[in-house]
């Protein structure tokens, strides 16, 4: 596993061979090979909002969770984020990080917020507030 | 389409409220909306996204495993061939609790399933063209104007190519009436925003026209 296609050897611990080979770990072993969320089994929006319960318990002492599941808390104690935001700062495929969200979303330490249904977009009052906040920009 | 759609939690029947998904404390939920971006390739997607976003654009990947597609010969051994699309994504936030995403789309026609998964709950798109491509940008206007999606065309005045008027621009891509069209420079902030209020006053013109439509 730590030879390329050309045979070279690589560094111990370097993640990527070259963007051509792909990564090294399966992207999907951090899924325990799962590629859908778990019994909820809904897809996430990119633009879902990802929002740390405020009673979660802490990160750090439950052992269920791996280093992604902690990478993703860590990302959204500060701020509100969109899956897609957490894709980028994890670096993680999209449907990885949908299902690490499908975990964290059952242990209840996060609430994902659905994205505005097409039958009801848009509300006319937040158009004209998207609209001056642009001209305002 | 609206299945997709469904509350991420135990209640899906509550929170039809314009979208203010149920806050625990009655406050209105973080609000986040999303406008793709879309045409050919080359045409500007990222450098528009980029213009106007708050944040240097930020990159997504998907991981797609086309079954049963043989593409590389590997001396018989049957392989899942996994393909990594990239969408590039920037942020305006409007005030707190409510955002705009957008979203450049993949540019190659192959990946327009992603599309779909894209545009579902889009408040509209940009179809950005270039005059002397002008037929790159077809498949785009197709795929708004089927799904009735609003969209505007923000022509990108690259710098050497001839001047079209958007009456002209209008005619070669056979647009429906209403459809705008826009000029812009893709590299500027504010032709950028102008090109994103044309398009948000036209989506709440179409879905006013469709709710009058629905009541009459």
């Amino acid at each position: 596993m730590n030879t390329d296609r050309t045979g070279v050897a690589q560094q111990p611990g370097s993640q990527w061979f070259d963007g051509e080979a792909g990564p090294l770990v399966r992207p999907y072993a951090m899924t325990g090979g799962r590629t859908r969320p778990g019994p909820t089994g809904v897809r996430f929006d990119l633009i879902a909002l990802v929002t740390l319960d405020p009673g979660t318990p802490g990160a750090a002492d439950d052992a269920a969770l791996g280093p992604e599941h902690r990478t993703l808390i860590d990302l959204c104690s500060t701020e509100t984020q969109s899956v897609a935001e957490l894709a980028a700062g994890t670096d993680l495929p999209v449907g990885v990080v949908r299902v690490l969200l499908g975990d964290l979303l059952e242990s209840g330490r996060v609430t994902v917020s659905r994205p505005v249904p097409p039958a009801q977009l848009p509300d006319e009052r937040i158009l004209r507030e998207v609209i001056e906040g642009l001209r305002a920009l | 389409m609206i299945s997709e759609h469904r509350e991420y939690s135990e209640h899906p029947q509550q929170s039809e409220h314009h979208g203010h998904s149920d806050a625990p404390d009655g406050e209105t939920a973080p609000l986040a909306l999303k406008i793709l971006v879309a045409g050919g390739f080359g045409v500007g997607k990222t450098t528009l996204v980029g213009a106007v976003s708050e944040i240097k654009p930020l990159r997504t990947e998907e991981l797609l495993s086309e079954v049963g597609q043989s593409v590389d010969d590997t001396g018989g051994v049957d392989q899942k061939v996994t393909t990594t699309v990239a969408m590039d994504f920037g942020r305006i936030t409007i005030r707190s609790g409510l955002s705009l995403y957008l979203f450049g789309t993949p540019g190659q026609d192959r990946f327009w399933f992603l599309w779909d998964e894209l545009a579902q709950g889009a408040l509209g798109a940009v179809v950005l063209a270039d005059t002397r491509r002008l037929d790159d940008c077809f498949p785009a206007v197709d795929y708004f104007e089927h799904r009735h999606i609003p969209f505007v065309v923000a022509v990108n005045c690259f710098t050497g190519a001839r001047r079209y008027t958007d009456e002209e621009v209008s005619r070669a891509l056979d647009l429906d009436p209403g459809t705008p069209v826009v000029l812009c420079d893709a590299r500027d902030r504010a032709s950028g925003k102008e090109v994103l209020i044309r398009l948000v006053e036209y989506a709440g013109r179409m879905h006013t026209a469709r709710l009058l439509d629905s009541v009459g």
